[in-house]
This record gives structure tokens, sequence and C-alpha cells, in this order.
């Protein structure tokens, strides 16, 4: 058993990273040599693995594990008319190139429709293949989500999608630990999206770069899984390698039950093993940062990365506002792409649309925030708005609620599963110019569309914002 | 992959921070499922403004691109890498890369160079003095130099990735050689880690 034995010859104090990352190398590298890592599992999907498995045939490689793979369609997928032909013809021909891939190599894949099909990271969890101590990545950055439970989660390139295929490892050079810690009470209105925005305010764009973060403190340990999702989801955003989270009773208890989540005596077993994955006591970080959380309040960025980030009761910044030039600088290009003079209260500005879902806000309790917020109100006249659900699953479970019903008649598009607009590979884009309040993660110029100028918010201001038509918490609303 | 030892040429001085994925290959390029083909949409969005340092005639047919802090942020696509590649370049010089788009570049063969704040920045405005100016980048002694004006400096690359580009070695093909030590670990794994039937 090569990870005991490693296990019970390390005395000294770990992180829980460190833990978690020694049960997975399979042979150590010696003298700055990568260690190669052991990958429990590999989500795939349409975009970032067609050239892999190019490769593999062009080599006469297997996939070594299509037991330990899994893919689902999600960045191309349209979000109406499901049932019908892909129209646009190379989203097609990607998706296609997945199902003739994944049936030839022998991967279980859950197609556009199925019940399973959604987001990579919504279905996994969903589906009980997320589970604690577990090394998984996918050809998707936001990867990190998966971290919400207590696993080492990263994204990766398609060379290196080649490589788990084919190796079910990856040589990967040990990265450094990052405590971020946000003690405190939380104000009223205050989201986990709200948080995680914080953070990358305060650390930067980079400044988790060559880290593996892991969020403690009472307010992390007091969310629920999803926001614990939300939180991880975002830790490529500050530059991260991973985020996560120690799992606890929340984590067991999201657990229990889903498809993949051990049963009977493995489960017990299971749990015993899991409640070893806590940072040892006297383990230290390279790098502490912590945060009051009564200093938090709920944020909508305001420039052209996601650390450009401001209090939603706040003054548009100008580059005046930074001592950093490189950060001064970026601030001035950031207020041009997004046609802004500092100083003007982000309340007083409007958005054209409102876009609800992605990996990071799409989750049933997501929905819920946002439903509650639009019960019994109308959106507000000219502004275009979508309600994405992260997967089939989550979909079904918003419409038993009855949650798509208050959409609907709040005046909202409530659609199928999928990435949507948080890229802009399908049809949902935005237009050149048209402003967005989007709950997904990227704020980058054109991310949502060509053009297009987008506002991270939570999905409670991203509700509130549609009522409002210019951008609101929920308690402007009343 | 193609072994790199050498890359000289000129370069072009991408003076941005937080240049992101998104930026260098926008997500209308990804639906490709070619490998080759993506130059075209190499910072497509940017180019269409003809001020634009790529549409700038002094700085054409260069084979080294500059840019500024957190270079390659966001975006898991490989597509960047091989965007920049396919455009004409052969490495990339940051003060800072993003994780990912890093080991991304090092699967293919672009070399990235991680130099000091300072150092970019004087190299950035030299090449913005001189689109001339002669750049030399060694991989196997891990120096970056600009003869012609004195500069030079060391790189960080780790010796297994620097073996790689020397030698032009295939990643997966390293890895199994040790396919034995990959048996004896998944023989130890947990039996209730989650597998599809």
């Amino acid at each position: 058993m090569p990870f005991t034995a490693r296990e019970t010859e390390m005395s000294e104090p770990r992180t829980l990273s460190q833990k978690i990352w020694d049960r997975h190398v399979v042979t150590a590298g010696l003298g700055g040599d990568p260690d190669l890592l052991y990958i429990d599992l590999h989500l795939i999907h349409e975009v970032t693995s067609p050239q892999a498995f190019d490769g593999l045939r062009m080599n006469g490689r297997r996939v070594r594990r299509p037991d330990l793979t899994v893919a689902t369609e999600d960045h191309n997928t349209p979000t109406i008319n499901q049932d019908q032909p892909i129209e646009d013809e190379t989203s097609a021909k990607q998706i296609e190139t997945l199902r003739v891939n994944a049936e030839h190599f022998g991967i279980v894949n859950y197609p556009m429709g199925h019940e399973n099909n959604g987001i990579v990271h919504v279905m996994g969890p969903e589906q009980g293949l997320t589970q604690p101590g577990m090394t998984i990545v996918c050809g998707d950055s936001h990867t990190a989500t998966h971290g919400a439970f207590g696993a080492i989660a990263f994204g990766i390139g398609t060379s290196e999608v080649e490589h788990v295929l084919a190796t079910q490892t990856l040589p990967q050079t040990k990265p450094g630990t990052m405590a971020i810690t946000v003690q405190g009470e939380l104000e009223p209105g205050v989201t986990p999206k709200d948080v995680i925005l914080h953070v990358i305010g305060v650390i930067g764009t980079g400044g988790g770069i060559g880290k593996i973060i892991e969020y403690r403190g009472n307010v992390f340990e007091n969310m629920s899984m999803e926001g614990r999702m939300t939180v991880c989801n975002m830790s490529i955003e500050g530059g991260a390698k991973a985020g996560l989270i120690a799992p606890d009773e929340t984590t067991f208890a999201y657990l229990k039950g889903r498809p993949h989540a051990p049963t009977g005596a493995d489960w017990d077993a299971a749990v015993a093993d899991w409640r070893t994955l806590v940072t040892d006591e006297d383990a230290t970080f390279d790098e502490e940062v912590v945060i009051d959380a009564a200093e938090i309040r709920p944020q909508v960025s305001w420039g052209t990365n996601p650390a450009q980030v401001m209090p939603i009761d706040g003054l548009i910044p100008g580059p005046d506002d930074f001592d950093d030039p490189n950060l001064a600088n970026t601030a001035a290009r950031a207020l041009e792409y997004m046609g802004f003079e500092a100083g003007m209260p982000i309340k007083e500005v409007t958005v054209d649309t409102v876009f609800i879902g992605s990996c990071t806000n799409s989750r049933i309790e997501d929905l819920r925030a946002a439903a509650a917020v639009v019960s019994g109100r109308t959106v507000a006249d000219g502004v275009r708005t979508l309600v994405v659900p992260g997967s089939g699953k989550v979909r079904a479970q918003a419409e038993a609620e009855g949650l798509d019903q208050i959409f609907r008649d709040a005046g909202f598009d409530w659609r199928e599963p999928g990435c949507s607009m948080c890229l802009a590979m399908n049809p949902d884009k935005l237009q050149p110019g048209e402003r967005c309040a989007s709950t997904s993660n990227r704020n980058f110029e054109g991310r949502q569309g060509r053009g297009g100028r987008t506002h991270l918010v939570s999905p409670q201001v991203a509700a509130a914002t549609a009522i409002a038509g210019h951008f609101a918490a929920p308690s402007d609303l009343d | 992959m193609k072994a790199v030892r050498i890359v000289s040429g000129t370069a072009v001085p991408l003076d941005r921070t937080d240049v992101d994925t998104d930026q260098i290959i926008p997500s209308d390029w990804l639906k490709r499922v070619e490998r080759t083909g993506f130059e075209k949409g190499l910072f497509s969005e940017w180019r269409d403004d003809r001020e634009f340092v790529l549409n700038q005639e002094q700085y054409s047919g260069a084979n080294i691109l500059i840019g500024g802090l957190n270079f390659g942020t966001g975006s898991s696509r490989e597509h960047a890498v091989w965007a920049i590649q396919q455009y004409g370049f052969d490495a990339v010089i940051s003060p800072r890369f993003a994780d990912i788009f890093r080991n991304n570049c090092t699967k293919n063969g672009l070399v990235p160079v991680t130099v000091s704040a300072e150092f970019n920045a004087q190299l950035m405005a030299a090449v913005q003095a001189d689109p001339t100016l002669e750049l030399t980048i060694d991989v196997e002694r891990l120096t970056v130099e600009a003869p012609a004006i004195g500069l030079e400096t060391t790189f960080p690359l780790d010796p297994a990735v620097q073996e790689r580009f020397l030698e032009g070695l295939d990643d997966i093909g390293l890895t199994l050689r040790h396919e034995s030590d990959i048996d004896e670990f998944e023989a130890a794994r947990k039996p209730w880690m989650p597998a599809q039937a």
C-alpha cells in the first residue's frame, strides 16, 4: 500500500492539501523534478478534449481508466430546444466528436438532454463523484469547484487531458500552501459569492499563483456545500492552482445517498477516513491571509478582471485610487472598456441583461435565493433576463419546487442547462456595448460576447438588479 | 514535441497586465476540433484596433512576445498557446505567468521566460525604443539577453521541464516508463472510491 506506508513515515505536521497530495504520489520527484500524481477522477467535456483523443489515436494509445473518466456536454450546448439538432454547425461537430470519442474509448457521457447532463462542475458533485480526499482534474479552469468537498481539484490543458487519459497520472510540481481565513459574522445579505469576490479583491488576480488555497474559519464552516462550491470555484480567479475546504458533517450529509457515494460498511469506512482530512494543528502555510467577515459588503465587479470589485453601495473608483502604477493603468483601461467615469455610484448604473447561471451560481440554492427576491415582482422594462440551471437535475428540482414559475411570472426567461452566457460559446451572448449583471466568474473583455460589459454579482444582487433595472441589493427593493 | 535550445529574434512588446486567455484566443475559436489554424484567432478582438501592437509593421516577423504581469490568467484553454505559437512566437517573457498557461507552454515547446518586474520593464522599453533589437533565449543556460544593449538575466525552469525542452521528449512516453508503479498504486486504492460500471 504505497500511500499508507508513506503516510506513516511522515510525522511532520501537514496541511490538508499536503495530506491529499502525499496520498496520491505514485513516484516522488527528486531534485526539483515533479511528482507523478495519481488522478482519481477525470471529467471531460467537448471543448478541451477533441485534440487529446486525436493524440491518443495518432500514437495508438488507449484510455487507461475509462471507469474513472466521465464526460458531459456543456460549453456549446444551446439552452433552448435541446431536443432538436444543434443549429450551429461547428458546435454540433464538437459535440458529435465527443460522442464518437466517448463511444470509441468506452467512456460514460451524459449527452445534452440526459437527466444527468449539466455543467461539468455541477454534475460531478450532484452524482456523488466528487468525494473528500480525491484528486480531480478537468480541462477547465473552474475545476477547483470540487475542492469544496476537501479534494484537490484543478484545471488542466488539453495536452494534460491526453496525459491523464493515457496514464491516469500527471507529473506535477508540488504547489505551495495558502490559508485564507474569514472569521466573524457576515452582515445580512452577504453571500458566499460576495465573500469570494471580496477575497479576490484583497489578494489580486495573481495572489494565489503556484499555491493551493485552504479556506478556513467559521464563515466557511457555516456555509452550505453550494456556498462552498461557489467559493472554491473562483479560486482560479485569484490565480490559485486549487482551493479547498476541510470536509465535515455538512459535506458528509450532502454526499450520503448520492449515486456514487459509498454505502453500508464502505460508507462508515469512508467517513472515518474523511475525518482525518484536516490541517494538523501545528502545520504552517506558506502564506496566510485573515479577513474580518464584518467588513465584507455585497460586491459588484466594476472592471475587466475579477479583482476589480467594489461594494454595491460604493462609488466607481478611478486610476488615482491605486498606488501601484500597474493597477492604476489596468484600472484606466478597464474604465474605458466598461464605459465608466470614476466617482459614479454603481447603483445608478443601468443594465441591459441579467444572467443567472454558470458553474459558480447555478445550483438549486442559488436559484432558490434568486427566486425569493423576484417572487411577486416584475423585471424592469427593457432588461433581458436568463436563468440557466446548472444541470438537468437542478432544473427538475427547481421545477418541482415551482421556482421556474416564479421566474416566469416575474418575466425571466427560464432555460435548459449549460454553461451558456458565462463564456458565450452558444447562442447566448451579449451584443457590443451591452451591460450585464452576471452570476458567472469572469468579467474579462468580451467574455460574454464581443464588446460586452460584464459585472460579477451574487444571485441575489442579480435578481434585485433585474427588478430595479440598475444595480441593486434585495434590500433596495423594499 | 520539437526540441528547443536557442530562441533568437526580435520581440513584440505587449505592455498590458493581466492578459487573460479569453483575449489571447476568444471563445468562438474554441469550437475547432483540430490542433491547427488558431493563428488568425490570436488576440483577434484587439487586432481590430489598427494601433494594436501586433498590427504595427515594425514588429512584424518577431518571434518573442513580451507581456506584463499575470500573463495567461483565466481559462485553461491550451488553444491560447497554440495560437501564440502558430502565429510565429517561440517564447513569451513575463514577470509572472498563470499556472495553467505556463504548464500548457511547456507541453508544446513554447518557452515561458519568467523575469523580474524590473528586467521586464527594461526589456519592454528597449524593444519599444528599438523594434529591431535582437534577443536570445538560451534554454540550456537558462538565460535571456539583449547583447546590443548589455541586458542579461537568468530565468527558472524545472530541471525535468528543461530536459524535455532540450530533448523534445514526449511526456506520456516518459510517464509510461513508470507503468508498474502506477499498477502498484492502483492496486492499493480504497475500494469505495467512485468508478463507472
